[in-house]
């Protein structure tokens, strides 16, 4: 998160652009954290409670191979590889005998989780050198915050949906895939070759997380092999807040996570900030059970019914 | 195209459904099965397209044993399937659904422009989601779905149900249509009459999970006739 330099509770310009950094900075990290849990679980039924511990394969995979000389661009693709060959065996091996098994799913993936994180802590140790973060920072008067975290982040973050917003509403895959969720059966007797669809599906999820590990292996700070819950809690929560709809969902649930969770980082520090998060999927779920998505759809469907 | 079930027994969880049904449908042929609810003419569908495993017995297609093969290489071998209840894809567009169709049948051809002309309601609907549409039009889109990769064989699943009668007049006339102009061969399951009349040149009826009739010329045309076997 961003360092803050003075007390911040006079809000002059340089806070509320320090605010608005953080909120970039949080809303980015949401999305990022979130895309690949929210398509395997929008697209198959299945919450992957390991998907932390996939983007920490991507932060591994990019982390060791740019210590090992490599330049880091390059490093951040081995990563995204490494995760996406893991998903895909994972896949083969474990999760396709739990679809649309949600709780089974859920208890197979965490002992995924924790084989994940031991076996890590076992191989490479505590810890692992940490990368400096690239493209430096701006000020303003006594705040400062990271251009790679708070400007590159998310405008990569948006861009991610963008491109899987056309992935799946333009392009064959992305309609057979689609056809494929909504009913297997009906897909299936129309020629499309579901189990590839699903292990597909599974491979994009993964290589999202691995794009994940990859971005933030250089701006964790310490690479340790317990960091997957962070990134895990921030997208379970944002998976249940967005609902069924898994673009516009975590889209939205983003948007609205990271207000609190900037707010409540910048006046009071990243302790409350988290605290927030939470607080606010409580409430959101009280409200609306099925997501800010699961809501809209009713709403609309409300109106059409009254029409 | 050949279609040749023989001895097929099928069911679900154990609970038996078919038994030892036969059947043969030749090339350019529409062969309707008629029966009361129940009597198993969806299981036999679902198992002539791979959707069921059967318990016993052999369905072949082309001269080739496909009993074991699964539904999309049933499809793509040219077998198209109009399910029951339509099953089109909620959330997609009409396009986007008959996109899907286009794995059925080996060519690379496709038959949107005869798609189009017989169900002009699809290529004016192509971008609204399937979902809202009516019974009858949801059953052109299935029917355009099921034809659009040109499959030689369609399986119809009672294409009236649901399906307001006026509606249920003009889709029989296209199905003859389809496969008078385009050569596909039909099997399709039915209880109402005058789409079974409308429909087929030859019909077997069903009861009991078992074939025990098959019905030709007069007596297809005798009303009393098929009723019996729709009369519960």
């Amino acid at each position: 998160m961003i360092e803050v330099a003075a007390t911040p509770l006079q809000l002059s310009a340089p806070s509320l652009g320090a605010l608005l950094f953080q909120f970039l900075n949080s809303f980015g990290f949401i999305i990022l954290a979130t895309v690949g849990l929210a398509i395997i679980f929008g697209m198959m039924g299945v919450i992957n409670l390991a998907h932390g511990e996939f983007i920490l394969i991507g932060v591994y995979g990019t982390a060791l191979t740019y210590h090992a000389g490599v330049p880091l661009p390059l490093a951040m693709v081995a990563g995204v590889v490494v995760t996406t060959i893991f998903g895909v065996i994972v896949e083969r091996t474990v999760v396709r005998h739990l679809y649309d098994r949600l709780l089974d799913s859920m208890v197979a993936t965490w002992g995924l989780a924790l084989v994940i994180s031991q076996l890590l802590l076992i191989v490479f140790g505590s810890s692992l050198d940490s990368i400096s973060t690239p493209m430096g920072s701006v000020s303003y008067g006594p705040f400062s915050s990271s251009i790679y975290r708070s400007i590159f982040l998310p405008i990569v973050a948006v861009a991610v949906l963008g491109g899987l917003y056309v992935l799946f509403t333009r392009t064959e895959f992305g309609v057979k895939a689609r056809a494929t969720i909504k009913d297997p059966e009906t897909a299936r007797a129309m020629g499309v070759d579901t189990d590839r669809m699903y292990v597909s599906t599974f491979a994009i999820g993964s290589a999202l997380a691995g794009l994940t590990g990859a971005l933030y292996a250089p701006a964790l700070g310490s690479i340790t092999p317990n960091r997957g819950s962070t990134f895990l809690v921030e997208a379970f929560v944002a998976v249940v807040v967005g609902g069924p709809s898994v673009i516009i969902g975590t889209l939205s649930a983003s948007a609205v996570l990271s207000v609190f969770n900037a707010t409540g980082s910048f006046f009071f520090g990243t302790f409350i900030g988290q605290m927030l998060l939470l607080l606010v999927a409580i409430v959101a779920l009280r409200l609306l059970p099925d997501g800010i998505t699961g809501y809209v759809k009713d709403w609309q469907q409300r109106r059409r019914a009254e029409q | 195209m050949s279609l040749t079930v023989s001895n097929l027994s099928a069911g679900y969880d154990g609970t038996p459904i078919l038994r030892d049904v036969d059947c043969t449908v030749e090339d350019g042929e529409i062969v309707g099965v008629v029966g009361r609810n129940g009597v198993g003419k969806t299981t036999l569908l679902k198992s002539v397209m791979g959707l069921l495993k059967p318990e016993a017995g052999a369905v072949q297609f082309n001269g080739e044993d496909v009993t074991a093969e699964s539904a999309d290489v049933h499809a793509r071998s040219g077998i198209g399937y109009v399910p029951q209840g339509r099953d089109v894809f909620p959330g997609l567009s009409v396009e986007q659904n008959l996109l899907i169709g286009e794995n059925i049948g080996a060519g690379e051809e496709t038959l949107y422009d005869r798609v189009y002309e017989y169900f002009p309601i699809l290529e004016e609907r192509a971008d609204q989601d399937a979902g809202t549409m009516s019974g009858g039009q949801q059953q052109m889109l299935a029917i355009g779905r099921a034809l659009v990769g040109n499959p030689d064989l369609l399986l119809v699943d009672e294409p009236s149900e649901g399906v307001q009668p006026s509606i249920v007049q003009s889709i029989t006339e296209d199905l003859t249509r389809i496969n008078e102009e385009l050569g596909t061969t039909i099997l399709f399951v039915e209880q109402n009459l005058s789409v079974i009349q409308g429909l087929a040149d030859r019909c077997y009826a069903m009861d009991h999970g078992r074939m025990v009739d098959e019905l030709n010329g007069e007596a297809l045309a005798d009303r009393d006739q098929l009723e019996e076997y729709l009369v519960v």
